[in-house]
């Protein structure tokens, strides 16, 4: 018959079609509107290739508009997981530009608040990755205990999630007079729940199957794509920036730093879970000894950096957090870049999961703990 | 016997001699299937609503939570209310999705599941059909509802309902490979297939007790197997909703997607009723030796109330295994099957053989 | 090494560097030494600048340039390498991310939002915006009557 190819034509051509598959922008294990192109043999991932900005809403673009105090409500807006992180950084960022140093106890409420943000951030990873591994249960266990935080958060700043409690020069306002016994009863809760995690899901056999030896990411590739937080220092890349380049009260408190050299899903999560506990340990080194003080300093109303550059680096829940911020003395900044850690983090995707089968990528989508807004901006 | 009490063949059969009396043996069969098929619809009905609901509380416990609670006592119609919500939702055509297929899917799937029920002994007596190859039955109906899984994926022209499709061949062929070995365990040690018979056999001790080791490896077995044939976590790859979003019904809509969350529960109900069936006696009372006053008492609890209470602790433990276990990963899940399951079921055929004609069996 | 030092074992590896101390040593270098020097940074065993943590486009004006925030992981030194593309309607830049793969999807975002092409990129296209978008937000004569509200 004509236009008919005879079949092995046919065998070779289908041999030679890619099966692509779009995971996403709306898919239950992107944790938001990310969208992998996959290449798939079967069920082996050929190639992954991300597409973002479902959700890029310009706030670089917006920030050359508005004053400095303005820009923490939209940094908040980046990862809305450590939001307390991020405007600490535009904080310190412009108390840096400007020379002037925070009183102590705006440190130690600074670093308390982080700590709080990131243990939160880590108990919603927890869930999260627990589902997309398939264990449901694990999800509400992680939201169950989140609450206790973002009640905490509530008291104190009026927001669950966008906090906007940073501000340059200090604080929004005080603590709230109950906060320090909240804290104090939530460690002491959290501490005895924490083992349930490790029997729900650490200790189960198939969710070693599913996360040892899966996502392999090199030391050297680690520091190349610049994956940096809990998922880079699962490949032994020492990137903690609360210990190498200490700010707030960091360098009065003792804590390690987590580091794991298998490279894999699974040490990726034992450095959140081990940092849960640092994390821990760091508030209860803080929250008896916080300075009395001005919860912030008197600020001119109109904040004028000076002219030049001025970059800050913190650790947020994901990685390295860093703004980049030039100013031409203006009221607004002539240019502001946040370096989101998701970003540099999603880029390491393609390398990790070739070869790997379908459900190991959701495996290593997850265990990046990826927050698309950030990586979006 | 005292459990004669509950025998139910005397009401049927009264049923069958006065229908036969009343007209032609042509209309007195065909009567005896619309009744029978009426119950069985209304059962079906019944028991997937309350599966559902005590899937939801189950699940809510687990989670620390309080599941359904607001339409009605305790929420108890709850599903009855989404299931109205599912029978007037739109059902989606999909474009380019193969018509016939996708519609007769989720048909195959259900009819597959209402056939297998006909075999089961719900009491004395109270058996649609009882053949006696039964369990041979009730294995190979069971794995009609594969091709409707298959269908569905391979219809709805989505990439993902094909992954699920596929997945879902690969495991359930696999698996049943292990549902039979294990109940071919049992087979050898009651020396018949018919289902009747094998619960009359476990009158004084049930299979799980009396088969020493073999039975309860064959138990184990057939648990882990049957949670994987039919397709629930950890074994619910075909519809890994954190990977394929849901699978090969990712398409379908309204109550095209009732049935097939209908069968997968109605799915659980029969493979926990053969589980309960074979290794735990069935509608059988728990007897023990000669304790002849328990014996008594326990007879007095209606067969059809020992049935459904084995069936609920079966039930209760698959519910357990999907929402306490991550999901294993297809070539896991193929490995465990081919290199672990599997030699340990050959074995375990040749250690109950060896069993019975030592005749060390009690 | 101090900035001091830095300074000194740079402008042994290349020529007509202008530094600038400010919060970090900032070395501005021509756009076509600048590949060359990155690869010598990179790969020279007392400096090992191997971590790039930040890529930031800058419009200045008269001209697009880019901020290059490198460290070592080895020694913590930090350096801000500064490229000023030569002309603002074809701004060209060679890329570094075979250097720090990180430069791959930094240097689309650039691509994207401020239109610097980056010469050798393996996969320049536009990252967060469509494919069919018109013009490059983040530079300052960017008009969109509809998104920005200019007050």
């Amino acid at each position: 018959m004509e236009g008919v190819l005879p079949i092995n034509q046919v065998v070779s051509e289908v041999e030679q079609q890619e099966y692509i598959i779009n995971m996403g922008p709306q898919h239950p294990s992107t944790h938001g509107v990310l969208r992998f192109l996959l290449s798939l043999k079967g069920e082996v991932v050929q190639y992954v290739q991300p597409h973002c900005g479902y959700i890029h809403r310009g706030i670089e673009k917006m920030t050359e508009k508005i004053t400095y105090p303005q820009i923490i409500h939209l940094t908040d807006r980046l990862d809305y997981l450590s939001a307390h992180m991020n405007n600490e950084a535009v904080s310190l960022c412009v108390e840096n530009a400007l020379q002037i140093e925070v009183p102590e106890r705006v440190k130690y409420i600074r670093t308390i608040m982080a700590e709080l943000s990131r243990l939160a951030s880590h108990q919603l990873w927890w869930a999260a990755f627990g589902m997309d591994l398939g264990a449901l249960t694990t999800f509400f266990y992680g939201l169950r205990d989140r609450e206790y935080i973002l009640d905490i958060f509530e008291q104190t700043t009026g927001s669950r999630l966008t906090q906007s409690y940073n501000c340059p020069g200090g604080l929004m306002n005080d603590i709230h007079p109950d906060f320090q016994k909240k804290v104090k009863e939530f460690i002491k809760n959290f501490r005895k729940v924490l083992p349930e995690y490790n029997q729900l899901l650490t200790g189960n056999v198939i969710f070693h199957e599913r996360t040892k030896g899966i996502g392999l990411l090199s030391k050297e590739d680690a520091i190349s794509f610049g994956v940096t937080g809990p998922s880079g220092r699962g490949s032994g890349f020492s990137c903690d920036l609360r210990k190498s380049h200490p700010y707030s009260a960091y360098d009065k408190v003792d804590f390690k730093e987590i580091l794991y050299t298998e490279g894999d899903t699974f040490a990726r999560y034992q450095v959140r879970m081990d940092e849960m506990l640092e994390s821990m340990n760091i508030i209860e080194q803080l929250i008896d000894n916080i300075p009395e003080g001005d919860y912030a300093l008197k600020m001119k109303a109109i904040i004028k950096l000076p002219e030049g550059e001025y970059y800050q680096r913190v650790e947020s829940a994901r990685g390295e957090f860093g703004v980049h911020i030039i100013s031409d003395g203006n009221k607004n900044p002539y240019r502001v870049k946040f370096r989101s850690p998701n970003f540099s983090n999603l880029s390491a995707i393609d390398s990790m999961a070739r070869g790997f089968k379908i459900a190991d990528l959701v495996a290593i989508s997850g265990s990046l703990d990826l927050v698309i807004p950030d990586l979006d901006k | 016997m005292p459990f004669d009490i509950y025998d139910l063949s005397t009401f049927t059969h009264w049923i069958d001699t006065s229908l036969r009396a009343g007209m032609s043996p042509f209309w007195a069969v065909f009567t005896e299937f619309v009744l029978v098929g009426v119950v069985f619809l209304a059962f079906y009905a019944v028991v997937g609503l309350f599966l559902v609901y005590a899937e939801r509380r189950i699940c809510a416990f687990m989670q620390c939570r309080l599941g359904p609670n607001r339409v009605g006592p305790g929420g108890i119609f709850q599903t009855i209310a989404d299931l109205i919500k599912l029978l007037f939702k739109e059902l989606i055509y999909i474009k380019n999705a193969d018509k016939i297929l996708f519609n007769i899917a989720p048909f195959i799937v259900i009819i597959a599941s209402f056939l297998a029920l006909a075999a089961i002994p719900f009491g004395k007596g109270l058996q649609a059909m009882d053949f006696n190859i039964g369990i041979f039955y009730v294995v190979a109906v069971s794995s009609i509802g594969v091709i409707g899984i298959l269908l569905a994926g391979w219809s709805s022209n989505s990439k993902y309902s094909l992954i699920g499709a596929l997945r879902s061949g690969a495991q359930i062929i696999s698996y049943e490979l292990s549902v039979g070995l294990s109940l071919i365990v049992i087979v050898i040690l009651a020396g018949t297939m018919q289902l009747s018979e094998i619960v009359e056999m476990q009158r004084d001790g049930w299979f799980i007790f009396t088969g020493h080791l073999p039975a309860v490896i064959a138990f184990i077995i057939f648990m882990i197997a049957s949670t994987a044939e039919i397709n629930r976590g950890p074994f619910d790859l075909a519809e890994a909703e954190s990977e394929l979003t849901a699978g090969f019904h990712t398409e379908y809509s309204g109550i095209k997607f009732a049935f097939f969350f209908l069968a997968e529960y109605m799915n659980m109900f029969i493979v926990a009723s053969i589980a309960a069936t074979v290794f735990w006696g069935g509608w059988m009372p728990l007897h023990i030796g000669s304790w002849e006053g328990f014996n008594h008492a326990m007879d007095f609890i209606p067969p059809f109330i020992w049935y459904l209470g084995k069936t609920a602790v079966i039930i209760y433990l698959i519910m357990l295994f999907k929402w306490t276990f991550p999901r294993l990963r297809i070539d896991q899940l193929l490995t465990l099957e081919w290199k672990y399951l599997l030699p340990v079921n050959l074995f375990n055929v040749l250690l109950m053989a060896f069993i019975v004609l030592k005749g060390w069996h009690f | 090494m101090n900035n001091e030092e830095l300074k000194q074992k740079i402008s042994a590896i290349e020529s007509d560097l202008v530094f600038e101390d400010k919060q970090y040593l900032t070395i501005t270098v021509e756009p076509e030494k600048f590949k060359g020097l990155a690869l010598k940074l990179r790969n020279d065993k007392d400096l090992s600048f191997d971590y790039m943590f930040n890529i930031t486009g800058v419009d200045y004006g008269d001209l697009l340039g880019v901020c290059y925030f490198i460290t070592s992981t080895q020694f913590s030194h930090i350096i801000e390498l500064k490229v000023k593309a030569k002309s603002r309607e074809n701004a060209e830049i060679e890329t570094v991310c075979d250097i720090w793969k990180t430069a791959e999807f930094q240097e689309r975002e650039i691509y994207d939002l401020l239109g610097i092409k980056f010469i050798n990129h393996p996969d320049l296209r536009r990252i967060f915006l469509e494919e069919d978008w018109v013009g490059y937000p983040l530079r300052k004569d960017y008009v969109d009557e509809v998104n920005i509200v200019e007050r």
